[in-house]
């Protein structure tokens, strides 16, 4: 039986359930609303609830644990002495399971009979052939083993899936039979059914939470791989960044320093030109702007924040590179020879800077307009200018939440790539010239995992470390916003 | 110098220190001040009564251009404090709110120390010349706002830290600091217990002394006790205005005696 099959079952005992669970709740009430203990609707949700949610949530556990099992029972069938020459357990596996696959689509194409399917061997069929002629390639001849495990394995994953929609089908019956005897007019169906959307609603926030874990802890391990060949000290602390893809040999420079050198230098470059300038917009938008210039300049800001990175990657290297090699360059405006090439970490830092400007802008001017008119209403009371007004009352007031814009457009720099890439260059470098070319992690990252080392080397698995690392620092990063703004709420609100 | 000073005092004596005359209020298009003429003598106060949405809060505002800063608010008429207009445009309503000093409905404390919300006023308009002077401006402002006791110990705590009606002191106080020349006070004492009521009662007499106070008021006993003068505003309309006295004990316009005798309201 398919997934599909049984999860439109389900789904239709539940709007059966519905249905009947309002009748019965009605009934038991002789029709009379007032006496019911809830809305009625909700005898006929707390019906659907109890088919729906534990039968599906059985389907889901049952959909994960089949296959492990199964790839556990077949694995038994390959002994050690039918592993090929430079193959693995885990390459075969890979293998039956491509030809189990493959047997399923011939038989589904009636290109062989279910029998045929199950009954094929090597020494009379060539079964690559066949399945090729379906459409499935497998990557080499098929060994007897192979076809019996794949045999195997579509028998036992058949039968599961029989059982399966069997099980789940029944839990959705309990379900059905059970919620519709609870239905009665005295039944607190509203609060069981308050209590079921709150196990949804934990439940989605707990997916939520586990993904992120999933995620830092594939990070972590991939690290600690990492670390186990190759020295955290020189990682750390090295100053020198020369993979040396494998093939040519040697051993390789892996030193973060430049790496972390470079995203921060360019980084607090783009602070330095988004923060005044994202802020003094917000200002001038909140607080002087009239409603018609409001009305325009705002949405416009916005559009610049959704304007994609590598455009602004573009404009780095086409646009602000060369102004700025004519400016510094050699035969440039100031007649000095600074800049040797368009790309440098002022230039992706200035680009940058521009993309996160409509980003602090419109975070601070959310947080200004958020300060109460009474605020300000005191201080001109007061007798205090504008500009006084806004430097005195509405800035410090608003301070946590800019303080938090700030941070954030910190992380969002610290994770930018496409810039980096087109406009700081590609040589990694600790150098405090802004105009040399220098690189960040996020740009090393990409191009040590496109590169063509091999998945397992070092100069590949550095990328995890380097996520890792960029992981932690904006980590850390939002903590301190929050800390931040914590403490000026505790003060101030 | 000084006895030329104390002359022209007395001259002013019982002068007219506000005058407004066919004033006019439109929120949008809705009309909340009609065709309001009144004077505001100076060292009098003058009490604004009536019922909740007749105007009271918009018409004070009126008198220190606080209306300014609402986009939809657009003033009507002459308004002249000692003679000015204070709608001209050479008139710098900065200038202005200095000199006429405001405390709002509801309480509305900076996000800063008890000491630097009294501090503010004085600050911005270059008031003390020394620290010294400056705590013994802050000292004085917090007593006569009936606050001093409470919150000595805790100057450098957050004024947004204190209850609703410590807070309204507080407003009180910091209005008082910058030395206004007229003191608008919208319902000043709403939140305030009948110890803090008495003692801003107290000042509110105090101040008449060297300036005019005007208070707007839902307590007609509060009017009866502060004021010289009262005005009774209903929708939009000023009805009836004169001494405190003849209002509360023989008013001329039946609106006037249904209000107080508590029939509309
Ligand atoms: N900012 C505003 N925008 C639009 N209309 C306003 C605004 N402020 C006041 N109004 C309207 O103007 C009228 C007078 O309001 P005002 O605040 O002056 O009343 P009030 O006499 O002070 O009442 P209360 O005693 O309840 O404080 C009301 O009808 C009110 O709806
Ligand atoms: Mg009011």
């Amino acid at each position: 039986m398919s997934t599909l099959l049984i999860v439109a079952l389900v789904g239709a005992l539940a709007v059966v359930g519905y249905v009947l669970g309002v009748r019965r709740a009605m009934a038991s009430a002789d029709g009379d609303l007032r006496l019911l203990h809830s809305l009625k609707s909700y005898y006929g949700q707390n019906v659907a609830l109890l088919v729906l949610v534990p039968s599906l949530l059985v389907l889901v556990i049952w959909m994960t644990v089949q296959p492990l099992l199964i790839e556990q029972s077949v694995l038994g069938m390959i002994s050690n002495t039918d592993v090929a020459e430079g193959s693995s357990r885990s390459l075969m596996m890979a293998d039956v399971r491509r030809v189990a696959d493959g047997l399923d689509v011939a038989v589904a194409q009636g290109a062989m009979s279910r029998e045929a399917a199950s009954d094929v061997r090597v020494d009379f069929t060539n079964v690559r052939e066949r399945l090729a002629s379906v459409g499935v390639a497998v990557g080499s001849t098929v060994t007897q083993t192979t076809l019996e495990a794949a045999q195997k394995f579509r028998a036992l994953s058949g039968t599961g899936n029989m059982v399966r929609g069997i099980v789940v089908l029944l839990i959705a019956a309990a379900g059905f039979g059970y919620a519709l005897k609870q239905t009665d007019k005295d039944f607190r169906a509203r609060n069981v059914v308050e209590r079921g959307i709150l196990v949804l609603l934990i439940a989605a926030a707990s997916i939520a939470v586990l993904t992120t874990l999933g995620i830092v802890f594939s990070l972590i391990f991939n690290t600690i791989d990492f670390f186990e060949s190759f020295p955290g000290a020189d990682f750390f602390f090295g100053t020198r960044w020369e993979p040396s893809f494998s093939g040519r040999g040697g051993a390789s420079d892996l030193g973060f320093l430049p790496l972390i050198w470079g995203t921060l230098y360019i980084s607090i470059i783009a602070l330095v030109v988004a923060v005044p300038l994202g802020l003094f917009a917000a200002i001038y938008l909140s607080e002087y702007a009239s409603n018609s210039v409001r009305s325009i300049a705002k949405p416009v800001l916005e559009v610049l924040a959704g304007i994609p990175t590598i455009v602004y990657g573009l404009f780095a290297l086409l646009t602000v590179g060369p102004l700025l090699v004519n400016i510094f360059g050699a035969d440039g405006l100031l007649g000095v020879n600074w800049m040797s090439g368009g790309t440098a970490a002022m230039t992706a830092g200035l680009v940058m800077g521009i993309m996160l400007i409509p980003f602090v802008s419109s975070l601070s001017d959310d947080i200004i307009n958020a300060v109460p008119q009474a605020m300000r209403d005191g201080s001109y009371g007061l007798g205090a200018t504008q500009s006084e007004t806004i430097r005195q009352v509405i800035l410090p007031a608003a301070l946590p939440g800019i303080v938090g814009a700030v941070l954030l457009a910190a992380s969002r720099a610290i994770g930018e790539t496409m810039i980096v890439v087109l406009g700081a260059g590609a040589a990694a470098s600790l150098s405090l010239n802004p105009l040399e070319a220098m690189t960040t992690v996020t740009a090393k990252i990409v191009s040590q995992l496109t590169g063509d080392g091999e998945f397992n080397s070092p100069e590949t698995m550095v990328a995890f470390a380097l996520g890792m690392t960029l992981f932690v620092i904006t980590l850390a990063l939002n903590v301190v916003a929050l800390i931040i703004v914590r403490k000026y709420r505790e003060q101030y609100d | 110098m000084n006895d030329m000073r104390i002359v022209k005092r007395d001259v002013d004596m019982n002068d007219i220190k506000i005058s407004a005359k066919g004033v006019q209020v439109y929120y949008g298009d809705t009309h909340a001040i009609k065709d309001v003429n009144v004077e505001i003598k100076d060292k009098t106060v003058t009490a604004f009564i009536g019922p909740s949405g007749c105007g009271k809060s918009t018409f004070l505002r009126c008198l220190n251009r606080m209306n300014d800063t609402i986009d939809i608010c657009r003033v009507e008429g002459s308004i002249q404090i000692e003679g000015e207009d204070i709608y001209d445009k050479r008139v710098d309503p900065v200038q202005l709110r200095a000199k006429v000093g405001m405390v709002f409905q509801k309480p509305n404390p900076f996000p800063k120390s008890i000491y630097d919300n009294v501090a503010y006023g004085p600050r911005i308009h270059g008031l003390a010349r020394t620290k010294a002077d400056l705590d013994e401006i802050v000292e004085k402002s917090l007593r006569r706002g009936a606050i001093w006791n409470e919150v000595k110990d805790r100057l450098h705590a957050p004024g947004t830290g204190l209850s609703g009606g410590q807070q309204q002191r507080l407003c009180i106080a910091r209005a008082v600091a910058t030395e206004p020349e007229v003191l608008l006070m919208d319902e000043p004492c709403s939140a305030l217990d009948p110890i803090a009521t008495a003692q801003v009662e107290e000042l509110i007499d105090e101040l008449r002394e060297n300036f005019s106070v005007v208070i707007v008021t839902h307590s007609m006993q509060q009017a009866a006790r502060v004021s010289q003068k009262t005005a009774f505003f209903h929708l939009g309309n000023l009805v009836e205005y004169g001494e405190t006295g003849q209002i509360f004990t023989n008013p001329q316009d039946p609106r006037t005696e249904s209000y107080i005798t508590g029939r509309i309201g």
